[in-house]
């Protein structure tokens, strides 16, 4: 009877020797950095780096894939420190490096990738291929790999430029557009895997593919990539903590906008028999809407707590701070009209379109049109 | 008849309470903070005239829009918010509540058979032994059960995730709080004074102990959020309060001082760091505290936070040599000054202010010099990120003043203590500028062979000398011509030329040179007029050297580039002197550096609410969107059992739950 009943066992029980080989890892791998780093950092950063552990642990079991992402991470990450040898002049010496798993190497890596998937994922979308959607799929999950080994590598090197200039690279804004890159597709897979539906990925991996436009924009002819020593006011453990979750909010909102823009085409019959149902698209566009919501607003607050002891007050109405206020006061709104008024359709669709708009001038347009507090990473 | 037209306070209850009043104000509240976004707040109020003009200045200024965040009518707005929220948890609370203990045991039977989500099955066992299986089976889902007796049978009636509910609570106290939280923090408080008149704002530019009471905020206030600038070596028990076109101040239940502020720098130059050396001493002198803030690592006594806010200079004590520009001696004089203080300067030319402004240790400029790219795999990828810094230089102190003349005009110049190198050759550089917003224009000086300037200084004060140029015209005259030619009428032509167009440069640089050439050549010959008067100018200025180093008691200068070079940047350099607007040029001999940090100083009592309310926003939200609200009815009578569900907010997952626990019911009833 009891097998029958298909009753889900507590998580503890059904997990897998995988699984805990996974927790094994983590907690291997990040104990090994804190006993090797922990003199460098602060009591926070510690409580940080061990909080770390059962959070990635759990975040693996909850979502299975990312455990073989974050070994292969991982694994190459460390392969690349060994190129390094602590030694930033093999950059351009050790071939590996160069043409691979140096930071930006592997960034541009990325950002390639992003940009096939695109194109294969709108070939299996028009030509109904499931073998270009998986195709699609695999690129996404090899980019993201390479982006987050790109971003681990610049972690590292910044450290090699000078002990006193190394620092987490989510501090500019060309680091946290590849967050922001990555961050997205990785919402994207996990909701792919979710609903069994790969038709959505040409419209995500576009949203992505313009991050990826800026990020090549942004290097060649800004040299954007450069890495620079931190400000005296980024100079706190407050930003491991609110610039991710700020781009988890950032990614999902950006989501829901596809979703939105791909839910209005179908509407019109535009792909509409390639597409899923339009509940399935609703379904998605609204988890996404509620975890972006969620992760915002801790954002927020976590960045409330910064400014108390960086600015010396919690709310200073600075631009970003107030059109922070905006983005959330937008979903605020939207999430009551969907779940108290119960409304679905062409009208909230439009409306997560139109929330990209005032997300993205809030993630950027302040930066290049408002001054004030928050000027890191001017255009 | 009565109950026809409900009284004012039921629709206005009815008002606040409504969805569409709730998403009208987030709306707008959303629409009024971009106002304040677009509109610098609370700059000084000379600059909103500038901009709009004095009737739009006004009008603005009645609407609030310097400081939008605390005008009335935003406020209202957030008062709305807080009202209309606080209803709505009221009006919602009991019937939550009770939804959150409720089973639902009371539902009838026609109405379970009405459900759009129900599920049938036959069944062989007794109502009671199929209860156990199925009262086991949700228990095991994460259901709470309970089991009614009905006729013919019973009933399960189950619920789940009633926390979702309490996530609701949750959510809307965490709003009401956190604007609680704000305006506790807020100027509330002296915007009721200042409409009593109990509290004005001051506008005069006195020294803090000289404002009166009325614009004077006791220690005992209980927030404030102020700031204050302390030179090194000295204190203060006050901070100051920017409030629209004025300040207020606010007197400090203790007294800060500062060691020393120091900066750390970066090897590329950026800084690195920010400290202060704090000491703290209560109101009978006695020294109660010693630290060190830096951003990022405020100190907190007694409540109020002290913050590293910026830095300035604190009077710096200058030493400066000047020359007076326009006289024909190379003489110098000297002065003593002060950052932030003022000196009067005498001259023939009427009298001078100098205000000296800022004093700078290190700038770090980058010096240009072309980055080469590489043409390899690196260039594809954009690039290495290691940046190249190897432009940036630190070009040493420099300090900043105003020139006032008498009738109250004003330019700033930026003059650099150490000589530059640009073009392979070293200057002297002094900026200057009409008004803040435009850039510095430089005027370079040249440094000789001994790396100083007085051979510029000297050659061109003879120059200027017009009892020297025929001295100059004939020595020019006599190296130009072959000896056969001295003492003829070309070489009396040449003479005058010489004297001519000394005179015209002397009196307005190149500039005058070409204006004359304008005016006295026609079109196509002026551009060999030039060159033959640039050849005079620069052959006659070789001779001026000449006897400006004998004067000076030196060798006669070496005919090499570098001469070369030394008499055409002088030439350069006393050309742009015409309008670098200045009589004089000071140049830093010595200083005495005296830093200044700018602290500022929070009290912020409604903090840890906001942080309560923070909480509860977060764990609302997380119940609210994770935690799914639904109900299972199992009806079963004896060889049949209905299933059914209901909740709050269909999804997705709630269709798939629903086919999850139809089957499991098929199953138990086999």
């Amino acid at each position: 009877m009891e097998i029958a009943l298909n009753q889900p066992a507590p998580l503890l029980k059904r997990l897998t020797w995988f699984d805990w080989l996974f927790a094994a890892i983590v907690a291997g791998g990040l104990l090994f950095a804190l006993s090797r780093y922990g003199g460098f950092m602060d009591g926070y950063e510690k409580a940080i780096l061990l909080a770390s552990i059962p959070a990635l642990a759990v975040f693996g079991w909850f979502w299975k894939p990312f455990r073989v992402l974050f070994i292969a991470v991982g694994a190459l990450s460390l392969v690349a420190l060994g190129q390094y040898g602590g030694d930033l002049g093999r950059m351009e010496q050790a071939f590996l490096l160069k043409y691979l798993i140096s930071s930006q190497a592997a960034i541009m890596w990325m950002c390639a990738l992003f940009l096939l998937a695109t194109v294969t994922y709108w070939a299996g979308l028009l030509a109904r291929s499931d073998f270009l959607n998986s195709t699609g799929m695999a690129m996404t999950w090899v980019a993201v790999t390479m982006g987050w080994i790109g971003l681990m590598v610049r972690w590292y090197e910044s450290y090699l430029i000078g002990p006193d200039v190394g620092h987490i690279p989510v501090s500019n804004l060309y680091e946290v557009f590849v967050l922001f890159c990555l961050i997205t597709a990785m919402m994207y897979l996990y909701y792919e895997a979710r609903y069994q539906t790969r038709q959505l990925g040409g419209f995500v991996l576009l949203i992505i593919s313009a991050a990826v436009g800026f990020i090549l924009w942004y290097t060649f002819d800004r040299g954007a990539h450069e890495i620079q020593p931190l400000v005296p006011a980024l100079k706190s453990w407050w930003m491991k903590l609110h610039v991710p979750a700020n781009f988890v909010g950032y990614g999902a909102f950006a989501i829901a906008a596809m979703l939105g823009v791909a839910y209005l085409l179908s509407a019109r019959g535009i792909l509409a028999s390639r597409l899923p149902r339009p509940e399935v698209i609703d379904d998605i566009m609204y988890k996404a809407i509620a975890i972006g919501f969620a992760f915002f607003t801790i954002a927020t607050i976590l960045g409330a707590m910064w400014a108390a002891e960086a600015w010396g007050g919690y709310w200073s109405w600075d631009p970003k701070e107030t059109w922070a206020l905006i983005v959330w006061l937008n979903y605020a709104a939207w999430l009551h009209i969907r779940l108290v008024k119960g409304l679905r359709g062409p009208m909230l669709a439009w409306w997560a379109v139109v929330g990209l708009f005032v997300t993205t001038f809030a993630f950027i347009g302040v930066n290049m049109f408002l001054s004030g507090l928050h000027s890191y990473g001017e255009l | 008849m009565k109950s026809a037209t409900p009284s004012f306070g039921k629709s206005l209850f009815e008002l606040l309470s409504s969805m569409r009043f709730a998403i009208s104000l987030l709306s707008i509240l959303a629409v009024a903070s971009i106002v304040g976004t677009v509109l610098k707040q609370a700059e000084p109020y000379n600059n909103y005239i500038i901009q709009f003009g004095p009737y739009w200045f006004q009008v603005f200024e009645k609407l609030g829009l310097y400081d939008v965040y605390h005008a009335g009518w935003f406020l209202l707005i957030l008062a709305f918010l807080v009202a209309s929220t606080s209803v709505c948890i009221w009006r919602n609370a009991p019937n939550f509540a009770r939804e959150m203990k409720s089973f639902r045991e009371h539902v009838s039977e026609q109405s379970l058979a009405a459900f759009k989500h129900k599920h049938e099955a036959v069944t062989a066992y007794a109502p009671e032994a199929l209860a156990t299986r199925a009262e086991a089976y949700l228990a095991g889902q994460g259901y709470q059960v309970k089991r009614v007796a009905r006729e013919e049978g019973l009933l399960l009636a189950a619920k789940a995730g009633k926390w979702n509910r309490l996530g609701y609570f949750l959510a809307h106290a965490a709003i009401v709080l956190i604007c609680i939280g704000g305006l506790m923090d807020g100027n509330l408080v002296f915007k009721a004074q200042q409409m009593l008149g109990m509290k004005k704002i001051e506008t005069r530019d006195i020294p803090q102990s000289q404002v009166p009471a009325i614009s004077r905020l006791s220690p005992a206030n209980p927030s404030f959020r102020g700031s204050v600038q302390i030179p090194e070596g000295s204190s203060a028990d006050v901070a100051f309060l920017n409030v629209a076109d004025g300040y207020l101040v606010q007197d400090l239940p203790f007294t800060v001082a500062l060691k020393q502020f120091r900066i750390e720098h970066y090897s590329t130059g950026q800084p690195k760091s920010f400290e202060s050396d704090l000491e703290l001493f209560d109101q009978s002198g006695k020294k109660i505290r010693e630290a060190t803030i830096a951003v990022n690592h405020p100190l907190i006594h007694d409540g109020i936070a002290i913050y590293q806010a910026s830095f300035a200079d604190g009077g710096t004590k200058l030493t400066l040599r000047g020359w007076n520009l326009f006289s024909a001696q190379a003489a110098t004089f000297d002065v003593e000054g002060v950052v932030h203080q003022n000196t009067t300067l005498s001259s023939a030319a009427g009298d001078y202010t100098l205000e000296f402004t800022d004093f700078r240790p290190f700038n770090i400029e980058n010096m240009g010099g072309e980055i080469d790219t590489p043409r390899d795999a690196m260039a594809v990828l954009g690039g290495s990120p290691v940046s190249d810094n190897k432009h940036l230089r630190n070009v040493g102190p420099s300090f900043q003043y105003k020139l006032r003349d008498s009738r109250g005009q004003a330019r700033e110049y930026s003059n650099y203590m150490l000589p530059m190198e640009l073009d392979g050759r070293w200057y002297m550089m002094s900026g200057v500028r009409d008004s803040p917003n435009e850039s510095f224009r430089y005027l370079r000086m040249p440094l000789d062979a001994s790396g100083s300037i007085d051979s510029f200084m000297r050659l061109r004060g003879v120059l200027l000398n017009p009892d020297l140029r025929p001295e100059i015209a004939a020595r020019f005259a006599r190296q130009a011509l072959p000896e056969n030619a001295w003492n003829t009428e070309i070489e009396d032509k040449l003479k005058f030329s010489a004297t001519q167009v000394l005179a015209l440069f002397a009196t307005g640089g190149f500039q005058a040179l070409s204006g004359f050439i304008e005016k006295r050549v026609p079109e196509e010959e002026r551009e060999k007029a030039a060159e033959t008067y640039l050849r005079i100018l620069e052959l006659s200025t070789f001779e001026a050297l000449q006897i400006a180093n004998r004067s000076a008691g030196l060798p006669p200068p070496a005919a090499d580039d570098a001469t070369g070079w030394l008499v055409r940047d002088t030439l350069n350099s006393l050309s742009d002197l015409f309008v670098y607007g200045a009589p004089i040029y000071l140049q830093l001999m010595q200083f005495d550096e005296v830093k200044a940090s700018g602290l500022q100083l929070t009290r912020s009592p409604g903090k840890n609410v906001v942080y309560f309310g923070s909480l509860l926003l977060t764990l609302g939200v997380f119940f609210m969107f994770y935690v799914r609200e639904r109900r299972v009815w199992i009806r079963i009578k004896p060889g049949h059992a209905l299933l059914a569900m209901s909740a709050a907010k269909h999804t997705l997952d709630f269709d798939k739950e629903f086919a999850q626990h139809a089957q499991a019911l098929d199953t138990l009833a086999k």
